[in-house]
């Protein structure tokens, strides 16, 4: 198990390295610098101006270079000018003695996740704040989520082929069908519109980020919760089929066990294994969800800022920001692999 | 002249599409009637959610060809008439030209344009696009995830990481990367088109040689004409202007102007490749999976004692008989392509802004939502019956295909 883990692990560090340097990449390619030069210099300037800016800037370095001083294991350029030392890991110029008192290194590694050339801010006041709200905003998700799927096809597989489980499957190919943004424009038109009249919810969630309460926050969590609980409720739904079958389930049921209690203490512990990892697997969907919602109920969240980020050529945020969205991802992956082998002693015992 | 009634709205798209129902009722009754001789398809008419599934599908694939055949639409989807900003649906024009239909059925939207034929040439667009994505995907999928499963070691390991490399990257953050301007100029998406686009004549090519290397005198004519055919089609679709890539680096020159059956608009092309990009590694998963498990079974060893070459055993033995769960992961797949290529959309990623797709339209449509439904609530629910009908499709293949 302590082998498995240490190797899950190691892959994951590899992928996570690979990710960021594809995505490094893709940011610092040389239409986006020249843009980046453009919208912080002058947007009047020629190529030679923009060559010499980004140069002094340190952009022009070998890519392998800059990707490490970026992760933080070389040390972070400076360059001597008339004035004084410009450098990576301090803004402005200052003079060699201060400049000395820098720290040489500055990466990720290091925590520290650079400049926003747009907002003027440090990367790290912003990215965590933001988080924190689409952290707020997945937690309900899920807890709206998890027990909901997981009742639907728990009820649905009992009885396969009931008329409960016909038109419970058929809700959740519904709600599979319904991707966020179909789902949360029905709902604002519905339920927040003046043209149908009935103005239960708030059609913005913007004071949510402050105080979230069911008036404004029910929608989006709604929409979010409900793309991803059909999924989840079909896997839960087949599971429970395969156990229902099962040898020590007729086994049970020809003791003259009562069929609630075959449910819920027979069949439900093993029906809920696979769902399990389904449910860890589907984060990295909710972060696609979060991304639309946020923008369709105007939620200032950790998907906002990446869609900002993306638009406005913000280039050290959108780095941030996907290396803090690439981990989730891969964290998730790593828990559900574990996860599921704890949880399944056939596997963990041999 | 006056509004229309809601009733008088129905029915007169009803009547609108009355090439769509025409179509439809002729493929149900010819399928019905046919339905022992066809396979699979005809058995799908067995299982009434298939039908409905299958049914939803097919309008919107009559609405789509018979939309972009100008039959259904009443306007052009892009031309604005004054006076019909934001009108609610039924609205008459204020001053119909002859042979103009007087009416905006569904409404017009923030830029007076008629929501009823945007949405017609909407389905248009996803129809296109979205199953020759997934196809595409399919073809990548299947040409890598056979002989990962099929031979393991080390190529699996390298091809596995690689795709769950993709996996592990959010779609939308991918989007965003590679479906801007700047990107483009790069020639990114050009390379991944060369690169992604070989995979089905690739495949082509090994599927018919496997079967036919032992008859040289057929073999060679086949693979000359077919894999001739097949790399025109491909050069045709990467190179663009007589360039294959065409940036202030490098240029490649493409296949001559005069050769170029097809020119792929830049925009569309990257919207193509990203989603086939996106899409392809599940597919590997799903191929090597099931590959991992045919490979055992006897008849795949018969064919190995009998001294087939491993290609003939992966394309003509183990893939025909993985084509079940292929087939309802297809369905299921191109109505996801069609939710991504709605989010696409949503967030104004690479088609124009003015492009009638469904996913632009919710975008445009949902900026007035609180006040105005109607041009962002077609849309939506046509893509939500799309989608349904895909997976209710998919739901009765499923059944079907295991009832034998």
């Amino acid at each position: 198990m302590g082998l498995f883990i240490l190797r899950r692990t190691g892959v994951m560090l590899l992928t996570a390295l690979c990710l960021t340097f594809i995505v490094f990449f893709m940011t610092n390619l040389y239409p986006n610098l020249e843009k980046l030069a453009k919208s912080e210099g002058d947007m009047r300037m020629d190529d030679q101006a923009v060559q010499s800016w980004l140069d002094k800037n340190g952009y022009l370095q070998p890519l392998p270079v800059s990707y490490a001083q970026w992760l933080g294991v070389l040390p972070g350029w400076t360059r001597e000018t008339e004035g004084g030392v410009t450098g990576r890991c301090f803004k402005g110029t200052k003079s060699p003695e201060e400049a000395a008192q820098e720290p040489r290194f500055c990466g990720i590694i290091q925590g520290d996740f650079g400049y926003s050339t747009v907002s003027n801010t440090d990367v790290n006041d912003v990215i965590w704040k933001r988080l924190a709200l689409t952290g707020k905003l997945m937690f309900w998700v899920l807890v709206v989520m998890v027990p909901s799927s997981l009742i639907i096809g728990v009820l649905a597989g009992m009885r396969e082929g009931s008329r409960l489980d016909r038109s419970l499957s058929t809700v959740s190919i519904l709600t599979t069908a319904t991707p966020e943004y179909v789902s949360g424009v029905v709902f604002i038109a519905v339920f927040t519109s003046s043209a149908v009249g009935l103005k239960w919810f708030n059609g913005s969630a913007k004071s949510a980020m402050d105080e979230a309460t069911l008036n404004n926050f029910l929608l989006p969590v709604l929409t979010i919760a409900l793309y991803g609980m059909g999924y989840i409720a079909r896997m839960t739904r087949a599971s429970m089929t395969e156990v229902m079958t099962a040898q020590y389930i007729r086994t049970a049921r020809l003791k003259g066990v009562s069929f609630g209690n075959i449910v819920l203490k027979h069949a439900l512990r093993n029906a809920l294994i696979a769902p399990f990892t389904v449910i860890l697997l589907q984060v990295p969907w909710l972060l696609n969800g979060v991304v639309i919602v946020e923008a369709l109920f105007s939620y200032q969240g950790f998907g906002s800022l990446l869609v900002s980020a993306a638009g406005n050529n913000d280039i050290e945020m959108l780095l941030a920001v996907s290396v803090v969205s690439v981990f989730v991802v891969l964290i998730t992956q790593l828990l559900s692999d574990i996860g599921y082998v704890y949880l399944n002693p056939r596997i963990r015992i041999s | 002249m006056e509004p229309l009634g809601f009733l008088e709205i129905v029915l007169r798209i009803l009547w609108q599409l009355m090439p769509v129902w025409i179509a439809l009722v002729v493929l149900f009754v010819v399928s019905i009637t046919y339905k022992r001789k066809l396979g699979l398809y005809g058995r799908l008419f067995d299982s009434p959610i298939g039908m409905i599934g299958f049914g939803l599908v097919m309008f919107w694939v009559f609405a789509g060809i018979f939309g972009a055949m100008d039959l259904i639409v009443t306007h052009d989807a892009l031309s604005q008439i004054s006076g019909m900003k934001n009108k609610v649906p039924g609205t008459p024009l204020r001053a119909p030209e002859e042979g103009q239909y007087a009416w905006y059925l569904l409404g017009g939207d923030n830029l007076a344009r008629d929501v009823f034929s945007r949405l017609i040439k909407g389905a248009w667009i996803v129809v296109q696009i979205a199953p020759l994505a997934t196809l595409f995907a399919f073809m990548v999928g299947i040409t890598l995830g056979l002989p990962a499963g099929y031979f393991g070691g080390r190529l699996d390991t390298f091809l596995s990481f690689l795709a769950n490399l993709i996996l592990a990257f959010p779609v939308i953050l991918l989007f965003y990367l590679l479906v801007t301007p700047e990107i483009v100029d790069t020639g990114v998406p050009a390379y991944m088109a060369i690169v992604l686009f070989v995979f089905p004549v690739i495949f082509i090519g090994v599927l018919l040689n496997s079967r036919y290397h032992t008859q040289p005198k057929v073999r060679t004519p086949l693979l000359i004409g077919v894999l001739g055919v097949a790399l025109w089609l491909y050069l045709s679709l990467v190179s663009n202007g007589g360039w294959l890539i065409d940036t202030d680096q490098l240029r490649l020159p493409g296949l001559p102007r005069f050769l170029d059956l097809f020119d792929v608009p830049a925009n569309i092309l990257v919207v193509f490749v990203s989603v086939v990009f996106v899409n392809s590694p599940t597919v590997f998963r799903i191929v090597r999976g099931l590959t991992m498990d045919i490979k055992t079974r006897d008849y795949v060893a018969a064919a190995q004692t009998r001294g087939e070459g491993p290609w003939y055993i992966m394309l003509w033995e183990i893939l025909p008989n993985a084509r079940g769960p292929l087939i309802v992961d297809f369905c299921l797949r191109i109505g996801y392509t069609t939710i991504l290529l709605g989010t696409l959309g949503f967030f104004g990623l690479g088609l124009q802004s003015e492009s009638p797709d469904w996913g632009s339209t919710i975008n445009e449509g949902r900026k007035l939502l609180s006040i105005y439904l109607h041009p962002a609530l077609p849309p939506a629910l046509a893509l939500l019956s799309l989608v349904l009908g895909l997976n209710l499709l998919a739901d009765g293949l499923r059944e079907e295909s295991l009832k034998d």
